[in-house]
């Protein structure tokens, strides 16, 4: 059995790589590469696994998985600037590297609290465009 | 293999609780879940199968309809998961024990084998999943 809690938290990010040129990023990232940034309302859906616990009847306390999320993703990445994060200084804030952020940061900190394991992280960028880190099957 | 989804939606009324328990230590348990509150919950039933070579269809999404109105609407929608369902009153209604409950009643009225899995969602922002192994 798999549980998913779903989080928000907008952000801005430029879709640019250090090393390329403005031109190369331009080609690569398109509007995307837009130097003075963009934004997007994400949204973050956490999945985690694990036993039963028989006497909460739960896999994982929602509230306790909200305050981790709060305390390692949505203070450290909500109304903040993306590439400003140490976690993007040398990767480009895309969407698929958020995802495996956002899941590198929360796996430790979800096995601290408990029995749980997070299973994966779906990042939804717009209503358009998600994506995926981690197995639930 | 094919897999098909029905959702339907039930709204029901619960509350968290023990009955070993007082109820300061349902309280201190279960926060504000120990109180009386309610959910519009939606479920998401899915089959897997090879459809019949003849009518084209995994099951008749009639029937489908029907089981779960037999199953689950019958017994969940505008009803009091506590009170007028006997699946509670030992362990709370969290949506990983219900989900349980609704999995034990699809697999036990559905035709063996069909099940693929089921979302459960509390609301939009908690659900669970239980996905029935590959036999």
């Amino acid at each position: 059995m798999w549980v998913t809690r779903r989080y928000r938290f907008p952000a801005a990010h430029v879709l640019a790589h250090p090393s390329f040129t403005p031109d190369e990023n331009r080609r690569i990232y398109g509007k995307c590469a837009n130097p003075a940034g963009h934004g997007h309302n994400y949204g973050i859906e956490v999945t985690v696994t694990g036993p039963l616990d028989p006497r909460s009847g739960r896999i994982i306390d929602p509230e306790q998985l909200d305050a981790i999320f709060e305390r390692f993703v949505a203070a450290r990445f909500g109304h903040r600037m993306l590439n400003a994060d140490p976690a993007f200084a040398q990767r480009v804030p895309t969407a698929e590297n958020l995802a495996q952020v956002i899941h590198a940061e929360l796996a430790p900190a979800i096995e601290r609290a408990g029995t749980a394991r997070l299973a994966r992280v779906r990042v939804v960028e717009t209503r358009r465009n998600s994506f995926v880190y981690g197995e639930m099957e | 293999m094919v897999r098909l989804t029905r959702a339907i939606e039930f709204s029901s009324s619960l509350c968290y609780a023990r009955p070993e328990l007082s109820a300061e230590e349902n309280a201190r348990l279960f926060g504000r879940q120990a109180s009386q509150h309610g959910h519009n919950y939606r479920l998401e039933v899915t089959l897997r199968g090879e459809p019949d070579p003849v009518t084209g269809m995994v099951i008749d999404l009639k029937h489908l309809q029907e089981l779960l109105e037999r199953e689950i609407m019958a017994r969940f929608d505008h009803r009091d998961l506590n009170r007028d369902t006997d699946f509670f009153e030992k362990d709370p209604p969290t949506p990983e024990n219900l989900g349980r409950v609704i999995e034990r009643l699809l697999l036990a009225a559905l035709p063996a084998g069909c099940l693929d899995r089921i979302r459960l969602q509390q609301d939009e922002d908690l659900w669970v999943d239980l996905i029935e192994p590959l036999a």
